[in-house]
């Protein structure tokens, strides 16, 4: 015999929480402040207790950047060539065409044109998550083109870096981007163009050494890491603790490597005013 | 051959001719006159054998060699009036990359390149080869001053790495290297680069822009070390040997690769085996490349040198 009856079956195990369905809510991986998706992405990724900038990838900056409908795409298809036929634990070809299908990205980087505040830029964004940004022979060509688009339609170029380096895979193919990029922005700059190089966590190796230093503006966003060697590898070779800030971008400002530092928040309008500064009144 | 140098492949080479050695000692007593000669031709064919069949690891390993000549031995060796220049005129004068005025057969040329230590005093004092952001920015200096006077510019790449250091990242490594790329891009005058030892990464590459690219038949040149893209790749600092092969980063692979123009012979055994030979192969070979380059006007110098590195690299479209 059952003294108490329960009237409804309100409350069950496998019942699902239907005001916080899963994937709604992230932490915070500084202050672990827990924030709403749909808040997180109004403030463009950044915390809203905190200012940690949460890492984003180049479809987020091309809507952040750029005047609704003006992006268009270029060297949509370019794909790494294998040139080493390189191969660890896994055979790089396997690597590439497995990343592809999971980030939807074909490469570590991401070009095309369009008008931020109705001024047309060329520009090229990477992506972290496309194995670690690393630049081998599609990152280094496309930004190539991308300066040289920015060459022959005589408007200025941005590039956003987000990279661990160079690409291991493609050897001496990926150092000798560095060389290819770096002579473009040559280029470039003989013909008066402004270069805005915007650098995110993390930018080092390579990429570092190449066109991300070679701006006629640097910037920055918050406390992201900047530097040649990785942390890890200074540690080792000095067999000491680095000092706390040691290559974040409040760092690279102090020591005179950058213009500024930006909030994401206010990327699009700080570009918008440098490109109004350096445009040509003729 | 000092015996604490003696790299591992070589060791049947070094027993054979320490037996000949030995044998020698008694040439007076015994008639082994042919018994000896029988065991040269020995020597030579197996150092033949050993030598045209070099595994990339084996490459590096003669690379590195801590006999072989350096960036002053090669200045000394090659050319005439060398006036060192010290200093990069902002903050210090770094020992790990050396150059100066020189002459090549009465040419002038502005000659740049790391320089290694040859013991451990001289290795701290070179800093193993490994410059800082002034060492970088000493070499832009020379060469600006090249350019200048319409000097032609040779550079000599050997390093393990640009140094990774707490000092080295305040005073912009990156920002030093970058810098070189886009003005050894543009720079006016000829620039012939010769890999003679070790060209690992962007601190080679730092002093490494040019119109010829030219290396050393048993030298390394590439992205990274084997070392350092064994303990990322393969979590351990085991697989060089591997990484040594996947990274395809010798003188045959990168001519193959399109990357270098020329690969400079080196006498049997290695560069080290005869300072005279290869410093008079190569020296030969530098004013062959500077007549042709010398000959070409500054303007379409420098656009060749774009298409020349806007070629390199692999892609489907």
């Amino acid at each position: 015999m059952v003294w108490f009856k329960r009237s409804k079956h309100n409350i069950s195990p496998d019942s699902k929480k239907l005001d916080m369905p899963d994937g709604q809510w992230i932490k915070c991986e500084s202050c672990s402040e827990i924030i709403h998706n749909k808040q997180l992405e109004l403030n463009h990724w950044v915390c809203l207790k905190c200012n940690y900038h949460f890492r984003i990838g180049s479809k987020e900056y091309i809507n952040l950047l750029f005047d609704k409908g003006t992006f268009r795409e270029t060297d949509k298809k370019m794909k790494s060539g294998d040139p080493l036929k390189f191969e660890d634990t896994k055979k790089y070809n396997e690597r590439i065409n497995s990343t592809i299908k999971k980030s939807d990205l074909m490469d570590a980087v991401k070009t095309g044109t369009g008008k931020i505040k109705n001024q047309k830029v060329s520009f090229a964004c990477m992506d972290f998550k496309f194995i670690g940004g690393s630049m081998g022979s599609v990152v280094g060509e496309k930004i190539a083109r991308a300066i040289d688009r920015g060459y022959k339609e005589k408007i200025p170029v941005i590039v956003i870096s987000q990279s661990g380096g160079a690409r291991m895979m493609e050897g001496a193919f990926s150092l000798m981007q560095m060389a290819k990029t770096s002579a473009r922005l040559a280029r470039l700059a003989e013909a008066k163009l402004p270069f805005i190089s915007v650098m995110t966590d993390p930018t080092t190796g390579g990429v570092t050494a190449s066109y991300s230093m070679l701006g006629d503006i640097n910037i920055a966003e918050p406390n992201a890491l900047i530097g040649f060697a990785g942390p890890r590898v200074i540690k080792q070779t000095i067999g000491k603790d680095l000092p706390k800030g040691f290559q974040r971008s409040e760092f690279l400002q102090e020591k005179g490597f950058l213009d500024f530092i930006v909030d994401r928040k206010d990327l699009r309008d700080k570009i918008a005013l440098l490109i109004e500064y350096f445009a040509d009144e003729k | 051959m000092a015996k604490n140098n003696t790299l591992d492949f070589e060791k049947p080479i070094y027993e054979l001719e320490s037996k000949i050695e030995e044998m020698r000692q008694y040439e007076g007593d015994l008639d082994i006159k042919d018994e000896i000669s029988k065991l040269e031709s020995k020597v030579f064919s197996l150092k033949k054998s050993i030598f045209d069949n070099l595994t990339r690891w084996q490459r590096v390993q003669l690379a590195r060699h801590p006999e072989r000549p350096y960036t002053l031995d090669y200045i000394n060796m090659m050319t005439t009036d060398f006036i060192e220049l010290h200093g990069d005129r902002h903050y210090g004068d770094d020992k790990a990359i050396v150059g100066g005025l020189a002459k090549l057969d009465g040419q002038k040329v502005m000659i740049i390149g790391h320089q290694k230590g040859r013991d451990t005093k001289s290795n701290v004092y070179r800093n193993f080869g490994m410059p800082n952001p002034e060492g970088y920015r000493k070499a832009l200096r020379l060469m600006k001053l090249a350019e200048k006077f319409n000097i032609p510019v040779i550079t000599l790449l050997d390093t393990p790495g640009a140094f990774p250091g707490l000092e080295a990242e305040e005073r912009g490594q990156a920002e030093a290297i970058a810098k070189n790329l886009f003005e050894m891009s543009k720079l006016r005058v000829p620039i012939i680069i010769v890999i003679i030892g070790e060209g690992a990464s962007g601190g080679a590459l730092g002093i490494g822009v040019g119109d010829r690219i030219l290396m050393l038949e048993n030298t390394w040149y590439s992205v990274i070390s084997p070392e350092s893209c064994s303990s990322i790749l393969w979590r351990s600092w085991d697989y060089k040997e591997q990484a040594a092969e996947a990274l395809k980063l010798t003188a045959p692979d990168l001519l193959e690769q399109k990357i270098i123009d020329r690969i400079i012979p080196e006498p049997l055994g290695g560069a080290h085996k005869n300072y005279n030979q290869i410093a008079d192969t190569l020296k030969s070979i530098l004013l062959e490349e500077l007549a042709d380059l010398m000959k070409i006007k500054p303007d379409k110098l420098v656009q060749n040198r774009l298409e020349k590195f806007g070629a390199m690299g692999v892609f489907e479209e």
